[in-house]
């Protein structure tokens, strides 16, 4: 089976500043892959080419089998963007439900009006999160964690086949952190394929499958049990991180 | 007899014309105000006091000129921020500072219509013909009927702009299509509040609005009713108190503002 996404010989720069170079890297169906890398390392700039909001300057990548310039059926990858919990504005009047409704606008076409059965989908996310009983309220009365939550079933409401997410847990606490992991956990169980970007070495003792470390270059790339046997693994993630087993 | 105006049909034009234009003014600036664009209305009253001038100056009919000239000016205050990397309100700086100057320049070279300029800077909305009227009325239909078909992607764009993107939402024709509306909505209103008023309905409604809703669907609402009462009660203000109708609206809406934010006070205390 073809890779949901396919990254191959790409090659991104700011300006004179080389920012990825030479990326091969494929994202299969049912993967959990954590990007690792240090601050600068590309992992953000890397995320941000797959969802189209930069352009290659050299090199390729597929969404789904199709060049991603000009791949239309954008709902199937749902996003989470990072720092979303420090970009809401407590001004801004919006409800949870009407949040997580965004998600759907891509899968419809114009006029993009909502139908009962858009509301009862949006309901079914929340459910999902466990934030059903917070459909009314308005979001920037919830906590960081919670935040988090609706953020997710936004990105998840219009059942996408795989769920990106740049480094989702800033600014939350640890308890919540596991809760929010354990979540991720089971939405891949599913059949959801996620693909997170963290600083966060501890998320690879949980659920995590696949792991990609990042440094411009991508220095590794393999499952989860390699990564944690690897001689070279402190080289990747620092020598204070070297507890990696999974429980 | 102060009910014998409501019989009136210049009080009842004004009430129409004040109605539709509060009624888009209400909805566009909430998205405005939450966008931190705030002064792109005020900046694009500049911009059409130019394009009304420029009209005098030439002696052709003031309303599409000052339409094509805001229009213009939107599309350019987008590209500058866009290429220049400026903040936005220093391109609608840039923009404003120069369709002021324009218009002065124009109406001190030619003399003869400074009165004529003056009244689309105050507006006179009891003077209005049915020409502008139903001109009026027509925009406003346009205005309000964009906004409720793009309602939820103006929303997404206004709310997290990259996550929107990424869901391949065509962002930059949704800011274009917000600054033409601003453009448009700040057109109809400078005959019925003037030029220097309008971009107070744009955002003393929504403020108002921000103050209280705890859901955009809400807020939207209550701005829409807020921006109606401050039409209907300043005209109203305006004939008991014998006030300049443009002014006595203005009013009316500060104060609403005012009211709404003390009720915000008392129930949070």
């Amino acid at each position: 089976m073809a890779p949901l996404i396919s990254i191959k010989n790409l090659y991104f720069s700011y300006g004179e500043q080389l920012v990825l170079e030479n990326i091969n890297l494929d994202v299969n169906r049912g993967d959990f892959l954590a990007i690792l890398g240090p601050n600068g390392s590309g992992k953000t700039t890397l995320i941000k080419l797959i969802l189209g909001l930069l352009k290659p300057q050299k090199g390729e990548i597929r969404l789904f089998g199709q060049p991603s310039a000009t791949f239309k059926e954008r709902w199937r990858i749902g996003y989470v963007p990072q720092r979303a919990i420090a970009r809401v504005d407590p001004v801004f009047p919006v409800s949870v439900a009407e949040v997580v409704s965004f998600g759907l606008l891509p899968k419809k076409s114009f006029p993009r009006f909502m139908k009962a059965s858009d509301w009862e989908a949006v309901r079914r996310a929340l459910r999902q999160v466990e934030m059903e009983a917070y459909e009314r309220r308005k979001l920037s009365q919830l906590s960081g964690g919670q935040q988090q939550r609706v953020f997710i079933a936004r990105a998840i409401v219009a059942q996408p086949e795989v769920l990106i997410l740049d480094e989702p847990t800033t600014g939350v606490d640890v308890t919540t952190q596991e809760r929010f992991y354990d979540l991720l956990g089971l939405l891949n169980q599913k059949g959801l394929t996620i693909i997170i970007v963290t600083h966060d070495i501890g998320i690879v003792n949980k659920h995590v499958k696949q792991v990609a470390c990042l440094n411009r270059r991508l220095v590794y790339h393999g499952t989860h049990e390699e990564f944690c046997s690897s001689p070279r693994l402190k080289e990747y993630v620092g020598e204070h991180h070297l507890v990696v087993h999974r429980h | 007899m102060f009910w014998d105006f409501w019989q009136y049909n210049f009080f009842l034009r004004a009430l129409v014309a004040g109605f539709f234009l509060a009624v888009a003014a209400a909805i566009l600036g909430l998205y405005l105000i939450l966008r931190k664009d705030a002064m792109l209305g005020h900046g694009l009253t500049h911009i059409a006091f130019a394009g009304v001038a420029v009209a005098l100056f030439f002696d052709v009919v003031p309303f599409p000129v000052a339409l094509l000239a805001a229009g213009l000016a939107a599309f350019f205050i987008l590209k500058i921020r866009e290429k220049a990397g400026l903040y936005g309100d220093t391109a609608v700086a840039i923009f404003s500072s120069l369709g002021m100057a324009v218009g002065i320049i124009l109406a001190s070279v030619a003399k003869d219509f400074n009165v004529n300029l003056l009244s689309f800077l105050f507006g006179n909305i009891l003077a209005i013909r049915d020409i502008e009227l139903y001109g009026a009325v027509f925009l406003a239909f346009g205005v309000i009927g964009a906004l409720i078909f793009f309602y939820h992607e103006l929303i997404y764009v206004t709310f997290d702009e990259e996550s929107a993107r990424a869901a391949g939402l065509a962002v930059d024709r949704l800011d274009a299509l917000l600054a033409l509306l601003t453009a448009i909505t700040v057109v109809i209103g400078m005959k019925i509040v003037g030029l220097l008023l309008v971009s107070a309905l744009l955002v003393i409604p929504g403020a108002a609005a921000l103050q209280l809703a705890g859901s955009f669907k809400k807020c939207t609402l209550l701005a829409v009713v807020l921006g109606a009462v401050s039409v209907v009660g300043g005209l109203n203000l305006a004939i008991i108190l014998n006030w300049p109708a443009s002014g006595a609206i203005v009013v009316t809406s500060g104060g609403i503002f005012l009211l709404v934010a003390a009720l915000k006070r008392l129930r949070s205390a």
